[in-house]
């Protein structure tokens, strides 16, 4: 009789495959997480359950904290731009297109117009240095802080054709005061609908 | 001569599971590290300012409206109906779910029994006054969520609110 040969299978893998997969990817989310920048005007958000996620395009973050400073930041390069040449026509000013270039790339900013000019020729770092953005001004005597809300909104409207949804981003222990001067400004362009940015509550 | 008995080449195998199984648990930390850190968005409705808005306002029952006044050091102050002839209160509750929690609960329950119509409901009136933080606002526009409170709104203070929160010591 013939013998049948079993042919015996090793038990071992090659994972050798399955290595360079895993540390592709991993090496996909270590360079996606911590691609972001540095704020300008690091808050402490308030808590709560809303598990409602902020949305990416078309928003317009107004970031309140350290005292009542004033940060106002719009998504999407090409909405900044349009933002700044209104801002530009209003105020007289003009923006050479290097400067709407590097302006295109600042998320948020907190400086009066007058010193805008000096933040885009900084450098990412020294934006972020503490002393220099201390804010927009938002008194009733020069409102910039409207101007650059009313400019972003009809940029988007003009850019992507859709309405701009505004956040409020306010510091845990910021005074009632600074985040009701806010929703005023946009109580009087009639935007009675707003979200207010929050970090999930844990516990409760 | 003697023979090496090298047998067959060995080939030079590492074993990668232990590496694979470290790769995925690092995959995992960072995937959900992204997701997480991701802000939520409250939306929040403020009633019209305009002057039209003035004429459709409705006169409600003051057996139906709870106005909170939120004050400093976290505390609330609460009355039913009007604050000349509260029907309740006014009363001081802390946030969150051993404070005013309950007694909105038991309001949201009992008002529509008391008008006898379950379309009118509780009207929550939020009062902020200049000494209550942000984190006050977000706290109790997070509560009208949790106990699902159908008609709340945010306004403005009056001096004689802010006159009985200092009587309370909460306005400092």
């Amino acid at each position: 009789m013939g013998k049948i040969k079993v042919k015996r299978a090793s038990t071992t893998i090659d994972m050798t495959a399955m290595c360079d997969v895993s540390f592709l990817l991993l090496t996909f989310f270590i360079l996606t997480a911590t691609a972001r920048q540095p704020e300008p005007l690091p808050v402490d958000m308030p808590a709560s359950t809303v598990q409602i996620k902020v949305p990416d395009t078309d928003l317009g973050t107004v970031t309140v904290g350290d005292g009542g400073k004033m940060f106002f930041g719009v998504t999407g390069p090409k909405v900044r731009v349009n933002m700044l040449n209104r801002m530009g026509e209003k105020y007289g000013l003009t923006f050479s297109e290097d400067e709407k270039q590097r302006f295109s790339l600042i998320d948020a900013f907190g400086v009066p117009l007058s010193r805008l000019k000096q933040l885009i020729a900084m450098d990412n770092a020294q934006r972020v240095d503490a002393g220099f953005q201390q804010g927009i001004p938002s008194d009733s005597t020069d409102n910039q802080l409207k101007e650059w809300i009313m400019a972003a909104r009809l940029a988007t409207a003009e850019e992507n054709d859709k309405q701009m949804r505004i956040a409020i981003k306010g510091d845990a222990n910021e005074d009632y005061p600074a985040i009701k001067k806010v929703i005023d400004i946009l109580q009087d362009q009639s935007l009675n609908k707003f979200s207010l940015i929050t970090n999930l509550r844990v516990a409760d | 001569m003697a023979e090496l008995n090298t047998g067959k080449k060995q080939q030079p195998r590492v074993d990668l599971t232990a590496m694979v199984d470290l790769a995925f648990l690092l995959i995992t930390f960072f995937m959900l590290t992204t997701s997480i850190s991701k802000p939520y968005a409250m939306d929040v409705a403020m009633p019209d300012k305009t002057d039209e808005a003035e004429k459709d306002q409705l006169d409600v029952a003051d057996n139906r409206t709870i106005t909170l006044l939120l004050g400093s050091d976290n505390k609330i102050e609460y009355y039913m109906g009007l604050l000349d002839a509260p029907i309740e209160g006014p009363t001081v509750v802390d946030y969150g779910k051993n404070g005013i929690r309950p007694i909105l609960l038991e309001k949201i329950k009992q008002v529509p029994q008391i008008t006898g119509d379950p379309e009118k409901g509780l009207i929550v009136i939020i009062r902020p006054s200049d000494k209550s933080h942000y984190k006050n606002l977000v706290d109790i526009l997070d509560e009208m969520k949790i106990v699902s409170a159908k008609q709340y709104m945010i306004g403005d203070i009056s001096p004689l609110e802010v006159e009985l929160l200092e009587r309370e010591g909460l306005y400092k």
